[in-house]
């Protein structure tokens, strides 16, 4: 066990350094460091033009998606390494969430299921961030129930013709490229009539709707196909095998995510360390200490247990499905700590104006968009279900939906 | 960066589950439940001819000159098996503590019997109800004569060698006291029924001066000793949780596994969660212990806090999910609840250690 840099690894991260220190968009630094959570603060320049920026910068030196292939734009570098970049880059990795979703998802994906000759010429812009790509998964009659979408593609020629709607698309607004996934038959079982694809977002037939969220943000959308044809040779694994792919790219989004997550521990710490309670420096109460510790203790096992699954990757092995508790943590201690950074603030903490609200705000847009957390790429319970089955090895759920056509499975009536 | 531990390490912990599961099964720790002492003598001198007892003693004092992580590995079997013995007391405490202090005569006197394991070791602190507070001990130390009543020793019945806080002067120390005629032991049940516990009395009982600055030194041996005490923890959660998972395989209620109710896959889950996230602060902490960092008081607390918490609620989800069965004396689950429940407190409470952990977190700059 060693915790230290290796030679290597320390010249590595001398290298990051200096590239950082000479080309990170310095004058962002100060915006940034208040980016509220969910929210990525650039100030009076535009968050996604300097988000592309910053994303060519790097890939124009070999710093953007390390761990890829040169080929396909990234640096062939090892999973510490990638680990190390990211710790050098700090503050600026808060301007690379536009491209998470199609650099940590459909990127993968794409890489074991697509057409090499899509890969040399997609995934290059996709690391450089000229392409930015949307996860078309979700539909109303399909959400933790995945399997349950009805969005319908025929084969025509040598082409699809995709009907039906998305909802949830996170970021459709700014997407060049999506990664979707169709029922192509429904005569048979749920899991086996899938079909993925990848689909130019400007093709005829797409109409994306933006959906207000509960926090007044409009960061996903719904997404109408009518009529859109998509070429065969876009098409992601076999016919009939979208659930196999879909499986690949839910895989690495808890890795994705559950990596790096954001606990709100950083923010709660330092904002108790200013606080006064009953007219005591806040730490002194027994239990604020308490709370403290609690959420310290699960902020650094995440860590440290992102670290051990980094010297699993780095030996060869593969990600597992125990990432999931990842995000389970992480989006329920948010969640508490927003509550409870508001309860310190007593009838201030309902101010939600960044100008005038304590910290601008930032526990308050914490408290508004935890919820998401426990939601978006599967839910708490499904995480739990996923420790319990894949992790643990309990029987399944009592379904309803075995063995039968999709045609015939029992729906909502909504 | 590697964050796992070696081949060999791993190895040693493999021998020393396999001699366990031979030695010191369920039927071996049931036995001391109603005997007394309430320690398997055998299993003791088993872990002692393995040479164990001095996994990071130096060789040159009769130790096997491994290290802290090795040690780690070995506390993590010793949890699992709820092992009877004074392992900790003795181990992680008083061998510790003068591997630490002590002077070369009192290490070469006493550190080859430890680990010969003829001389077993006792920390003697307590006084009264209540955290552990400088306040709170009046027992003293006199021209080399001790007295006063130590009212929760764990061990303190099997001990020939106490580790004890005493007034000394003005200040508090730590001193070495030898089990004789001046030392008045009386064993008492506690909650955990394969644990030898004693009121200890010393009446001008010799005492050798150990450390002077006995609060302090106090402090950063409960640092050790805390991470190799989160690795029993460990081990005891891993062993309910299995538990649990098992049961839940195999019991059936209303035609099906009960582990296909989400009430109970779900409180597992959450069981597996607890146990990952202090499962890899301990790996954390082994390394800071190994290497003496200076995180080492943030990445214990860590581990104890996080250990803690994970044997805990294993241990009680684990009763849970037995139902009825789990109430039993017959069924071990109560052992698991009885051990987690001692080790929550044995080196002090979870509140004292959230409140350490607290206090080691770094400053935020620049607020
Ligand atoms: C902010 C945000 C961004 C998102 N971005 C994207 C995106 O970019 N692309 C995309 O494809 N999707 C996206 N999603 C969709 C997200 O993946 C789904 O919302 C999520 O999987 C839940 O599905 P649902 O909304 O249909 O809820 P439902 O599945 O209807 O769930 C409702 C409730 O039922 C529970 N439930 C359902 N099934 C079970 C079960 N088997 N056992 C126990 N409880 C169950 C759920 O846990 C939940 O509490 C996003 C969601 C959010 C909130």
């Amino acid at each position: 066990m060693d915790f230290t840099d290796t030679p290597a690894e320390a010249a590595f991260r001398e290298q990051a350094r200096d590239f950082i220190a000479a080309n990170a968009p310095h004058y962002l630094a100060e915006h940034l460091a208040k980016s509220g959570f969910g929210h990525t603060n650039t100030g009076e320049h535009d968050a996604l033009s300097e988000a592309k920026k910053w994303q060519r910068t790097k890939a124009q030196a070999g710093w953007a998606c390390l761990q890829w292939p040169t080929e396909f734009g990234g640096r062939g570098a090892s999973p510490i390494e990638n680990v190390i970049w990211s710790q050098e880059e700090g503050l600026y990795s808060r301007l690379t969430g536009t491209f998470i979703i199609g650099q940590g998802m459909c990127a993968p994906t794409l890489m074991a299921f697509a057409d090499p000759s899509h890969n040399t010429r997609l995934l290059p812009k996709l690391a450089s961030g000229e392409e930015v790509w949307c996860q078309l998964f979700s539909e109303p009659h399909g959400g933790s129930d995945l399997a349950g979408l009805r969005t319908k593609a025929e084969k025509d020629g040598d082409e699809w013709l995709v009907n039906g709607q998305k909802i949830w698309t996170s970021g459709a607004q700014h997407s060049d490229y999506g990664l979707l996934i169709t029922r192509t038959d429904a005569t048979v079982a749920k899991h086996k009539g899938l079909t993925m694809f990848f689909l130019d977002m400007k093709s005829p037939g797409v109409r994306i709707v933006p959906i207000k969220q509960a926090n007044g943000n409009s960061e996903f959308n719904e997404v109408y196909f009518e009529n859109v044809r998509i070429p065969d040779d876009q098409r992601v694994g076999g016919v009939g095998e979208g659930w196999r792919v879909a499986i690949t790219t839910l895989m690495n989004e808890r890795m994705a995510i559950g990596g790096s997550i954001a606990t709100g521990f950083p923010e709660i710490l330092e904002w108790a360390q200013s606080a006064q309670l009953n007219g005591r420096p806040a730490l002194e109460d027994p239990n604020v200490k308490s709370k403290l510790a609690d959420w310290y203790v699960k902020a650094a096992g995440l860590k440290n247990n992102a670290s051990r699954q980094i010297t699993t990757l780095s030996k060869g092995g593969l990600p597992g499905p125990e990432n999931s508790m990842g995000k389970l943590v992480a989006g329920n201690m948010m969640q508490d700590i927003a509550k409870f950074a508001l309860d310190l603030q007593g009838l201030s903490g309902v101010l939600v104006d960044p100008s005038v609200a304590e910290g601008a705000a930032r526990f308050q847009a914490m408290l508004l968009r935890s919820p998401a957390v426990r939601i978006e790429g599967g839910t708490d319970q499904i995480l739990r279900n996923i420790i319990g089955e894949r992790v643990l090895g309990l029987p399944e759920d009592m379904r309803a939906d075995k063995g039968i056509a999709f045609s015939d499975i029992p729906t909502s009536a909504l | 960066m590697n964050f796992d531990f070696s081949d060999d390490q791993k190895l040693l912990a493999d021998q020393v589950k396999r001699y366990l599961d031979d030695n010191c099964g369920m039927d071996r720790v049931r036995q001391v439940l109603t005997g007394s002492p309430r320690m398997a003598q055998d299993v003791w001198e088993g872990l002692a001819r393995m040479g164990l007892l001095g996994t990071a003693v130096p060789e040159s004092y009769g130790g096997a000159g491994a290290g802290y992580a090795e040690l780690c590995l070995v506390a993590q079997q010793l949890g699992a098996h709820i092992a009877p013995v004074p392992f900790g007391s003795t181990v992680y405490l008083v061998a510790e503590a003068l591997l630490l202090w002590g002077s070369q005569a009192q290490q070469e006197y006493w550190l080859p019997q430890i680990c010969a394991g003829t001389v077993k070791g006792a920390l003697a602190t307590v006084e009264s109800v209540g955290q552990l507070t400088p306040g709170q001990i009046h027992a003293e130390v006199v021209n080399g004569a001790l007295c006063g009543k130590k009212v929760v020793v764990t061990d303190g019945g099997v001990a020939d060698l106490y580790l004890v806080m005493a007034k000394h002067g003005d200040q508090l120390s730590l001193f070495l006291v030898e089990r004789a005629a001046q030392v008045d032991v009386l064993n008492v049940d506690s909650v955990d029924l394969s644990r030898d516990v004693a009121q200890v009395n010393f009446q001008n009982a010799p005492a050798q001066l150990l450390v002077a600055q006995g609060w302090n030194a106090l402090e950063v041996l409960q640092n050790r000793a805390a991470v190799l005490y989160a690795f029993e923890q460990l081990g005891g959660a891993q062993r309910a949780l299995d538990m649990a998972v098992a049961y839940a395989q195999e019991r059936f209620a209303f035609g099906r596994a009960i582990g296909s109710f989400q009430a109970i896959k779900h409180m597992l889950a959450d069981m597996f969660v607890s146990l990952k996230l202090a499962e890899s602060n301990c790996y954390y902490a082994a390394w800071a212990l190994a290497n003496n960092t200076a995180d080492l008081p943030l990445a214990a607390a860590t581990a104890r806090v996080s250990a803690t918490q994970a044997f805990q609620l294993c241990a009680k989800d684990n009763i849970q999910v037995h139902g009825g069965m789990g109430f039993t004396w017959e069924f071990d689950c109560h052992l698991y609840y009885r051990r987690s429940n001692y080790l929550a407190l044995e080196l002090g409470s979870l509140s004292e250690w959230e409140a350490r952990l607290v206090e080691a977190l770094p400053r935020v700059e620049n607020i």
